[in-house]
């Protein structure tokens, strides 16, 4: 047995021994292809799993028992069993897979295909291709709605936020916001949804209902050069109270009031600061950092910075499994 | 299959930009014209130029923009003429200026390109993606073109600041014969006295022997001197500057037009995106995106993105756009991209490069500038006379 494998195993093994106490959050390391596997109690990386070629988005099916990872060189989804830490199968993916999101129904997986301008949903029991509806150049961010009635994807190079009616699949709207969109996020609600813009430099909530765009947010941290204010990653507290924004190459997270739009404070991070997940409780932020190679843990309550994890060469995505 | 009919709406709709337009649509055209002159015999003839380097940037540009544009009823069309000879070329713009034509990219000389400007007497909006030479930035401005092609100085400033903040500040000089290497040569030789490098040597190379079998004999003669950092090389056409490396007279590095380069672009630049560019562009060409690709892209991406902006395709209002403070080029470089107003210069990073790698990317940190550290490199406000804008 590889050392490895012997790791993978024993680590296996702690996690179906305490299933309740171990708490595990992965991250997608997309210049090593690998997965790093972070218990958060201890705040450590408990298990590094080979992946396919280049990972980026990273998503938990509804029920947590597996991981979808998009394994943007392979041209594929994969599927990992969370217990086995196994790739169980891969998906029909379309080309270049980056972001995406699972629809509440737990079957409908909506995926941006990067290079050629194209969602495909997949039905991830039948694995059947149930459309590919054309949006702009370089779609990137991907979102469906908690109430399931919406999929939005965000356009890099056309700047756009598409509107994709979940039942027909068409689309419905289209919203021009700042330069190269990157993430949407919806609130818990359904009601509000908030794009960030890495070129523009701005966040846009949108009104679900209006779908207009309501509030256009804007970021200056003391020293940093506004250009390098670029934000990517958000997560939304469900109580309504916070909206963290990852702001990229400033190497900060700002805490906005999701009441206000009062940016409250900046929180200075690992170098280019990209993907975020609240755990469980909503106790701590889990930030990836792509230059410096690790995951920063926020005290939510504090506010504060109080752990840098070190993972493997540019990680993208962090989910943190609620289950666990 | 898929991607073939793709191809084919996006021709079809580029045809039927001629058919009357419903309610709100729009249709824009941009002219895309290329001359270069033959740029001689070259002792390093093993990797050749690609002779549509620009033309397929252009066209990849077109497509994003048509992606775009199909969701707000914007109809995109290129219309390319690479032409033979420079009278050829002027008559293809008066003509195409004739058929309605006010958006033009061009990838020509900078003597052809005052010519060109002088035929369209301010009645066109142009795109320089073809001429990098300084004047057009410093002093012979017109108010309706921009540049998307960084200048000499811009090339340059971003090697005199890595120069310098290597601390490799010695530097031996060596510059080829023709104009564009005189002109090269006088953009570092600016730069090294911004940065406070020292020039050891400034030699200018006379040899006609074929290095090829040569190098390894003459070059460490002709790179003796008591000591230096680095050699810089001012060969633009690609001379004899590709044997200067690992032959010179001491074990030091070599920049400029060979070895470590300042470029526009080039296929090793990937982070921010870029590699989903580059992607698209090998799809369309078959081959790596060069510094001209890069510069008709932005070219015709500034339109593109200045039209989704403004909703029109007038020509005077584009140009207001594109000098507004709410304009930015999202172009793959890691930041916003912006149009200096006194001389239509595109500000942008710098990559530095080897053949198989990024080295570094300028602006570097502790370069400063009041306005934006993007302007530290190539020509800014008080050192040009141009003000073209506001």
């Amino acid at each position: 047995m590889t050392p490895c494998l012997r790791h993978t195993a024993l680590a296996t093994l702690l996690t179906l021994a305490h299933p309740a106490q171990a708490g595990l959050a992965y991250v997608s390391n997309e210049k090593d292809n690998t997965l790093s596997v972070i218990d958060t109690d201890s705040m450590t990386v408990v298990d590094t799993v080979p992946v396919g070629q280049r990972p980026r988005g990273i998503l938990l099916s509804k029920d947590h028992t597996r991981l979808y990872i998009c394994a943007s060189d392979d041209d594929t989804v994969q599927v990992m069993d969370l217990a086995s830490r196994r790739i169980i199968d891969t998906l029909p993916s379309g080309e270049d897979p980056e972001q995406f999101a699972l629809h509440p129904n737990n079957r409908h997986l909506y995926i941006s295909n990067e290079d050629d301008a194209i969602v495909t949903v997949v039905d991830v029991q039948t694995k059947a291709v149930l459309a590919q509806i054309e949006v702009g150049v370089e779609p990137e961010g991907m979102a469906v709605s908690p109430d399931g009635r919406w999929a939005v994807n965000t356009t890099e190079t056309t700047s756009m936020l598409h509107w994709i009616n979940t039942e027909t699949f068409e689309i419905e709207k289209n919203i021009v916001v700042g330069q190269r969109p990157r993430h949407i996020e919806f609130s818990q609600d359904s009601r509000f949804a908030w794009a960030s813009s890495e070129i523009g430099g701005t966040v846009h909530v949108i009104d679900v209902e209006r779908l207009e765009p309501i509030r256009e947010l804007t970021f200056k941290v003391p020293g940093v050069n506004p250009d390098r204010i670029q934000p990517v990653g958000i997560a939304l507290t469900s109580d309504g109270r916070y909206a963290f924004i990852a702001l990229g190459p400033a190497n900060h997270i700002a805490v906005v009031d999701a009441h206000t739009y009062e940016v409250l404070d900046y929180l200075l991070v690992g170098r280019r600061v990209w993907q975020l997940d609240l755990d469980r409780d909503e106790t701590y932020l889990y930030a990836t950092n792509g230059v410096s190679g690790d995951v920063s843990v926020i005290d939510v309550d504090r506010l504060e910075v109080v752990k840098s994890i070190k993972v493997g060469r540019y990680p993208w995505g962090v989910v943190v499994d609620p289950s666990s | 299959m898929r991607r073939f009919l793709r191809l084919l709406a996006i021709v079809l709709h580029s045809t039927l930009t001629a058919a009357p337009l419903a309610a709100g649509e729009l249709a824009v055209r941009i002219g895309y014209l290329q001359w270069h002159p033959d740029p001689g015999p070259v002792l390093s003839n093993v990797l050749p130029e690609p002779k549509d380097a620009g033309q397929r940037g252009a066209e990849l540009a077109i497509r994003d923009n048509a992606t775009t544009g199909r969701f707000l009823g914007h109809h995109y069309a290129l219309i390319t003429r690479v032409a033979g000879s420079e009278p050829a070329l002027l008559e293809a713009f008066d003509q195409l200026r004739r058929d309605g034509l006010d958006l033009f990219v061009v990838n020509v000389p900078a003597a052809t390109l005052d010519a060109l400007m002088q035929h369209a007497g301010g009645q066109a909006l142009v795109f320089n993606a073809g001429a990098r030479d300084d004047r057009l930035r410093r002093r012979d401005c017109d108010s309706h073109l921009l540049h998307t092609l960084p200048s000499y100085a811009m090339l340059t400033d971003a090697l005199g600041q890595w120069l310098n903040w290597r601390r490799w500040r010695r530097v031996f000089l060596v510059t080829g014969p023709t104009p564009a290497d005189q002109a090269w040569a006088s953009a570092f030789r600016r730069s090294a006295a911004r940065f406070g490098l020292t020039l050891v040597e400034d030699k200018p190379w006379t040899f006609n022997a074929d290095l090829r079998r040569t190098a390894a004999r003459e070059l460490p003669l002709f790179t003796q001197a008591r000591d230096y950092d680095a050699v810089v090389v001012a060969d633009v056409r690609g001379d004899f500057g590709e044997y200067v490396p690992f032959n010179t007279w001491l074990p030091r590095p070599v920049l400029g037009t060979q070895g470590m380069r300042p470029v526009a672009w080039h296929r090793v630049v990937e982070s921010w995106g870029a590699a989903q560019l580059q992607n698209r562009f090998r799809q369309l060409a078959g081959r790596d995106m060069t510094a001209e690709d890069y510069a008709a892209w932005a070219a015709v991406r500034s339109l593109g993105t200045a039209v989704t902006q403004a909703g029109t395709a007038d020509m005077e209002r584009l140009r207001a756009t594109l000098f507004d403070d709410e304009f930015q080029l999202a172009a793959f470089k890691g930041r916003k991209l912006t149009y200096r107003p006194w001389n239509g210069q595109l500000r942008q990073p710098i990559p530095l490069v080897h053949p198989r790698g990024l080295v570094a990317q300028a602006p570097f940190e502790g370069f400063l500038h009041p306005r934006t550290d993007l302007d530290t490199l190539g020509f800014d406000e008080p050192e040009s006379q141009c003000r073209i804008h506001g």
